[in-house]
């Protein structure tokens, strides 16, 4: 994976294999604490304890097409690398919550990407789940839910090609603004 | 700066697209691979072009989505374009580029572009 935003569109996927209805994704950058977290947060059907110990492991896999599985160990090491650190809280029955934190300054931590990318395609493909995501820096915050999408467009599907388009311009504008200046790959 | 209020100004542009589309007609599907394997060998630009220029050209009778992994890990990014009678023609190794020639080539021309195709032969070997 070339970026950040390419490991959470992965561990998205996985929410949603894993029955979500909604996906909530979340990137906050501290400039003073030179820490960004990134998480993933879903109500999908959550993982038993069982399962949780054996996530990390390159070779463990719910899939039956193939014997690997490398979202989650290449999210993992992706923090690690950077100083940071990787964590997954999860319950069958309350969903999963993904979280890896980066030194921002670190030499190995991977550029952000595009977020807004990551979640438009994501709507793109599912239309039918809801999507909400929350950018943060240590001053202010954007918050953007599908519901209120759907709210302004009314019978329009939210995955029509003006609506995409348009909600991506917008978080491409609200990452510029709250990250420009914290993240050294982003110019405000 | 852009808010979610301007998007009932765009909801009545979405609306006449949608009523230029024929409600008899079936539409042509593209999906892309997204798992992992495809995300990490470039599915996500794939996919956004698609979007771009069915936007861009007003396909109003084609559908773009995506899938998990389609099982054949080494020929990814792959996608797949189902016709409206739903024959399917799956393409390897996608880019950007080759996402454009496909939507001018197949999509609008309904010529298929048999060099992105896949082969009988990788498709044995993956």
């Amino acid at each position: 994976m070339t970026d950040l935003s390419l490991h959470l569109m992965d561990i998205m996927q996985n929410s949603l294999t894993a029955g979500a209805s909604c996906v909530e994704v979340g990137v906050k950058a501290q400039k003073s604490t030179d820490l960004l977290t990134l998480y993933v947060r879903d109500n999908g059907s959550g993982m038993t304890e069982e399962t949780l110990k054996r996530v990390s492991d390159p070779f463990y896999t719910t899939r039956t097409t193939r014997k690997a599985g490398l979202g989650i160990p290449l999210f993992k090491a992706s923090a690690e690398m950077a100083g940071g650190d990787f964590r997954i809280e999860s319950a069958p029955g309350k969903g999963t919550t993904v979280t890896a934190t980066y030194e921002i300054s670190n030499i190995d931590r991977k550029p952000l990407g595009s977020v807004a990318d990551t979640v438009t395609m994501c709507i793109m493909g599912h239309p039918g789940i809801e999507f909400h995501l929350i950018l943060e820096n240590e001053e202010s915050s954007f918050v953007f839910r599908t519901e209120e999408v759907r709210e302004q467009i009314g019978d329009v599907p939210v995955n029509d090609p003006v609506i995409i388009g348009y909600l991506k311009e917008m978080i491409e504008e609200q990452s510029r603004i709250l990250f420009g200046g914290i993240l050294n790959e982003i110019i405000s | 700066m852009k808010s979610l209020a301007e998007l009932a100004a765009l909801r009545q542009k979405s609306l006449d697209k949608l009523n230029m589309r024929n409600e008899d007609s079936e539409r042509q599907r593209i999906v892309v691979g997204m798992a992992t394997c495809g995300i990490a060998a470039g599915a996500r630009p794939v996919m956004n072009t698609f979007v771009e220029e069915v936007n861009k050209r007003n396909l109003t009778d084609v559908a773009v989505s995506m899938t998990g992994c389609m099982g054949m890990c080494v020929l990814e990014p792959m996608v797949d374009v189902y016709d409206t009678k739903g024959n399917k023609t799956t393409y390897v190794h996608m880019n950007p580029e080759k996402a454009k020639r496909v939507i001018a080539e197949h999509i609008v021309n309904g010529q298929p572009v048999t060099e992105f195709m896949i082969t009988a032969e990788e498709a044995n070997n993956a």
